[in-house]
């Protein structure tokens, strides 16, 4: 592996300082939470950082502290700690959930909700190294080769899915990401987090080179709020989604009255499906409705020439999920 | 010359390995009796690993497992990947399973780890150990000090654990032989037997 220099900033601050004096001496710096997906990119020489900043000692951002607003994540807690608390089982399962299907027990035993909701894609063209446009190269080389895995929504110019399984959770959750950066800490929804390719194309989301992801903010729990994640995959263990669908329905007497549906590795951003909440609200959720819901949840899907199969696969794991969460 | 098939190589290698098992006083030089000298830049870290203090000279772009492996000497965990995909070279830290291929040595400074090495006491291996062997666990054997510490951190938090409990918990781990049953029906039967040692 290429050699760097590693450093272990204390609390936000000197995180921020320390990516702002690696920019200004010309060098470049990457973030390591758990470090297990960086240091592979290192390896394989996709990224040849100068300054690796170890979060892990950062003071104060290991800990799931619920308050009066909602419950706080540190931007350090673990996936495995995020998938076992149990107010985030019991009131926000989707989070558990989600996060209790990333990689494996190694990797979640040190990868980071921070880092997982800023992992970079894993197009295989982007981990090989071709020069596309991630690589600030002038072309994805999805389009016309392998592109079973890649985007049916949002593409263009390219056309990756974002990676993270905590991500499409987290925005149907309606969290707030605080980021740290050079003039102060700034909130953002966690739907203006990330980036279409047409707006950005070499990176996911708005994160500068010298901010940080520091905490996740979950509103509070609402009563009657059921909410789940299911995530395929190409085989049963240790590896990315094909398609996942994050939902949390607010249903009171039969009626529901808040849905929140975003899906995951269909997009190059976590696909939030508004159109088909709108149809759910004040309605009882039916395996009619929930058949017209997988339907209008693929209306506007663009697939490329081999990645047609996630349509039929996204329309029946939206239905079987109202109807598995409804039911 | 006479062409090597594949009958003859494997009854001269066997002859070879009869000769070799014959020397009992064969010494094969180990890592142990001749460290590596430390390297003369780098930074000190302090690693306690299976309950025995180390202090290596290390640089900042060492994974724990080269440092492990290269510098003291614990050859028990593998490097198979080398990116976090085959779990050849789980480890604990701090009692918790991660791939110490994709963690740095500078990162485990002042921590905990366990590797195999550690299982066994002397010539008492641990029950998983045994469970392994009685069930036929390793084929090649590559991958088995992966396995038996992801089996061992699943046992020392959940002594009792579900089929599907075990399976979750040794999904990190690819065995190339396919022996993934073998695998799971050996921790299981270790299970609740009072395995967790170390």
């Amino acid at each position: 592996m290429k050699s760097f220099t590693n450093v272990n900033p204390e609390n936000r601050q000197e995180v921020v300082s320390l990516l702002k004096k690696v920019i200004e001496e010309g060098k470049t710096a990457s973030l390591a939470g758990g470090g297990s997906d960086l240091l592979g990119m290192i390896k394989d020489d996709l990224v040849a950082p100068d300054v690796v900043v170890n979060l892990k000692d950062l003071e104060g951002l290991q800990k799931i502290e619920p308050h009066s607003q909602g419950v706080r994540i540190g931007g350090l807690v673990t996936l495995q700690e995020l998938s076992q608390h149990p107010l985030i089982l019991s009131q926000y399962t989707v989070l558990a959930e989600a996060a209790g299907t990333v990689a494996t027990p190694q990797i979640r035993n040190v990868g980071t909700v921070a880092g997982n909701i800023c992992q970079r894609p894993w197009c295989w063209y982007f981990r090989q190294g071709f020069p596309c446009f991630k690589h600030g190269g002038d072309r994805c080389y999805s389009v016309v080769g392998q592109n079973q895995l890649h985007a049916i929504f949002g593409g263009g110019p390219s056309f990756i899915v974002h990676p993270s399984d905590t991500a499409p959770a987290l925005m149907a959750l309606e969290a707030r990401f605080r980021i740290a950066g050079p003039d102060g800490e700034r909130v953002v929804p966690a739907s203006e987090f990330f980036v279409l390719p047409r707006e950005e194309v070499s990176r996911e989301n708005i994160l500068g080179p010298d901010e940080v992801l520091v905490e996740i903010e979950l509103p509070p729990a609402r009563q009657n709020v059921k909410s789940t994640y299911v995530k395929i995959m190409d085989r049963e263990a240790w590896t990315h989604a094909v398609l996942s669908v994050a939902a949390v329905l607010e249903i009171d007497q039969g009626v529901c009255r808040k849905a929140r549906i975003v899906l995951g590795a269909v997009a190059p951003i976590p696909w939030h499906l508004p159109h088909v909440e709108r149809m759910l609200v004040g309605q009882r959720i039916t395996a009619d409705l929930a058949g017209d819901a997988g339907r209008a949840a693929v209306s506007r899907a663009q697939p490329l020439a081999k990645n047609g199969y996630k349509i039929p696969l996204t329309e029946a794991l939206v239905r079987r999920t109202l109807i598995s969460l409804a039911g | 010359m006479k062409p090597i098939s594949r009958r003859s190589f494997l009854e001269r290698s066997g002859t070879g390995m009869a000769a070799a098992a014959a020397i009992p006083a064969l010494e094969v030089p180990t890592f142990q009796s001749q460290p590596q000298p430390a390297e003369e830049r780098g930074r000190e870290v302090h690693l306690k690993v299976n309950g025995k203090d180390h202090r290596v000279k290390v640089e900042d772009h060492w994974t724990l497992v080269e440092v492990l492996r290269d510098h003291l000497g614990l050859t028990g965990t593998r490097v198979g990947c080398d990116r976090g995909e085959c779990g050849a070279c789980t480890v604990l830290l701090d009692g918790k399973s991660l791939y110490a291929c994709s963690y740095l040595a500078v990162w485990a400074d002042g921590k905990e780890i366990s590797t195999v090495e550690g299982l066994a006491e002397g010539d008492q291996l641990d029950p998983l150990q045994e469970a392994f062997i009685e069930h036929d666990g390793p084929q090649c054997g590559f991958c088995t000090s992966g396995q038996l510490m992801s089996a061992k951190a699943l046992l020392n938090q959940n002594p009792n654990p579900t089929e599907e409990e075990a399976r979750q918990a040794l999904a990190g781990n690819i065995c190339r032989c396919s022996n993934f049953n073998r695998y799971l029906e050996a921790v299981l039967a270790t299970s609740g037997k009072g395995s967790s040692r170390g």
